[in-house]
């Protein structure tokens, strides 16, 4: 299974373009670091990637063949912002069963703690929330991890338990990673390859 | 100066917690009312209402508190019996039309492009036309009577509840958790009824909340005309509508009464209504 992107381009309605001419392969196990200044489209990138929006121009594929509908998508997205991405009138026991059925050693090794699963999500903090959301996409049907600024707004000791969690979990399970941040060093010391979004688009716009 | 504006607002949340509190209060209160005077119709003494020609056109007293009318029929009996019977067409009603603004505003923003369309043209369609208008034709259609006002108001007074409703579901199906639960491969339905539904509850409250009184006044404005209930059935239109006759004899009593409960009960239920909804709207926008 291989995660590949192909001539891929994007814009909203007709605006202008975001991005065009986008090529990116991820290989399973493989983490790969994308970075780029702000406003240049990564996060659409991502959404695109993760099939929550459907590329303008070119494909996505898994292994050869584009995604199927209505089940589990095997490339999972998690967002810089946990509090948008749980549904804040449910229990946070419902809002992590969403992604499959329990896994008591992952919840742990992320230092989810028993009583916050019957929590409601304002009762929690954000590095509390996105604990959950990452542990919500790392069900077992998922082969691609992208991870969008996933711990921007964690403490440095949290960001290194979770990351440290995806990368066992990523070697465990063959699932490849891809890393958007700004910060240059996180994504160096994670990351076996580096795309330049930026670079990568400019030179074909 | 910014934390100060902090602490006060914080504050104010709290305070507002517990006015939210106290406006539930007030409704179960209201409810418990409308309940009771619903049920309370067949309590009450039948044989107060019988004409009783010795006492007719009498004043308001501590015997009759509203007076007599001109068959000395008990005119508080006569309100609190036209009431009962007003709140139960405009519980109908109103449970009815908020059924339906909610079927089919959620039909409207899940089931795709030609179901929106088609349900916007209908919304569109039925606010295009007073809501009097249609009442008094579906009414006029249906033979008039108890059952004739029900349908009527239900399916005349769902438009505006249903394009609230389906901003609403639009809105929330662009959600960030809406899109993951689709990502986790979870159906239609269950995102509908799992994520959406809960969300449209305090909406539909409301809105049923505002509908009710609503309901109310049309139902008396249709039987005053004459074409809702039957005129032997004690609704607050036929008693104003008979009164009428009597005002410009010096019975102000006759009319006097029974309006003004007929204002208490809509301004009541229209007041927890839009309290409700305020206090609703902030809180939604922070979840």
């Amino acid at each position: 299974m291989q995660l590949e992107a192909k001539d891929v381009g994007f814009r909203y309605e007709n605006g202008p373009w975001l991005f065009r001419g986008i090529n990116v392969t991820i290989e399973p196990g493989e983490i790969v670091g994308l970075t780029g200044p702000s406003g240049c489209g990564k996060t659409s990138f991502c959404k695109v990637l993760a099939g929550y929006e459907k590329p303008v121009e070119g494909s996505i594929a898994i292994h050869g063949s584009s995604l199927l509908k209505n089940v589990y998508h095997p490339v999972q997205l998690v967002f810089q912002h946990p509090e948008k991405a749980v549904n804040p009138r449910w229990k946070m026991l419902k809002t992590l069963r969403e992604g499959g059925p329990l896994d008591q050693e992952l919840l742990e090794s992320l230092g989810i703690e028993r009583k916050w699963l019957t929590r409601w999500p304002n009762e929690l903090s954000g590095g509390e929330l996105q604990r959950f959301c990452v542990a919500r996409a790392l069900g077992s049907g998922t082969h691609f991890l992208i991870a969008d600024e996933m711990t921007t707004m964690l403490d440095a000791i949290t960001q290194a338990q979770i990351w440290h969690v995806v990368l066992e979990m990523a070697k465990k399970r063959g699932m490849g990673i891809l890393v958007v941040s700004h910060e240059a060093k996180l994504v160096q010391r994670l990351c076996h390859r580096i795309i330049d979004f930026h670079h990568m688009n400019g030179r074909r716009s | 100066m910014n934390a100060a504006f902090n602490i006060k607002k914080r504050k104010n949340t709290r305070k507002q917690f517990n006015r939210r509190k106290r406006t539930l209060v007030v409704t179960v209160i209201a409810v418990i009312f409308l309940l009771s005077i619903v049920v309370g119709r067949f309590l009450l003494d039948e044989g107060r209402v019988a004409t009783n020609l010795t006492i007719r056109n009498a004043p308001p007293s501590i015997e009759h508190l509203f007076g007599t009318d001109w068959l000395g029929r008990d005119m508080f009996t006569r309100t609190m019996m036209g009431l009962s019977l007003s709140m139960g067409v405009g519980l109908i009603g109103a449970i009815g039309s908020a059924s339906i603004a909610l079927m089919l505003g959620m039909a409207a923003a899940t089931m795709g492009k030609m179901a929106d369309r088609i349900i916007s043209w209908l919304i569109d369609l039925f606010l295009s036309v007073p809501h009097l208008v249609t009442l008094i034709l579906i009414a006029f259609t249906l033979g008039g009577g108890f059952k004739g006002i029900v349908i009527g108001i239900a399916l005349t007074h769902w438009p505006s509840l249903a394009r609230v409703i389906r901003a609403e579901v639009m809105q929330i199906r662009s959600a960030e958790f809406v899109r993951v639960s689709q990502k986790m491969g979870k159906s239609r339905w269950f995102i509908a009824a799992g994520h959406i539904l809960p969300h449209l509850i305090p909406q539909v409250l409301v809105g049923f909340l505002l509908l009710f009184p609503h309901a109310i006044l049309h139902e008396a404005a249709v039987t005053f005309l004459g074409l809702g209930l039957s005129p032997h059935e004690p609704a607050i239109g036929i008693i104003l509508s008979e009164s009428m006759k009597y005002l410009s004899s010096g019975m102000w009593w006759l009319a006097f009464f029974p309006g003004l409960c007929l204002l208490i009960v809509v301004r009541t239920f229209d007041t927890i209504g839009e309290n409700l909804r305020m206090l609703i709207d902030p809180t939604s926008a922070h979840d």
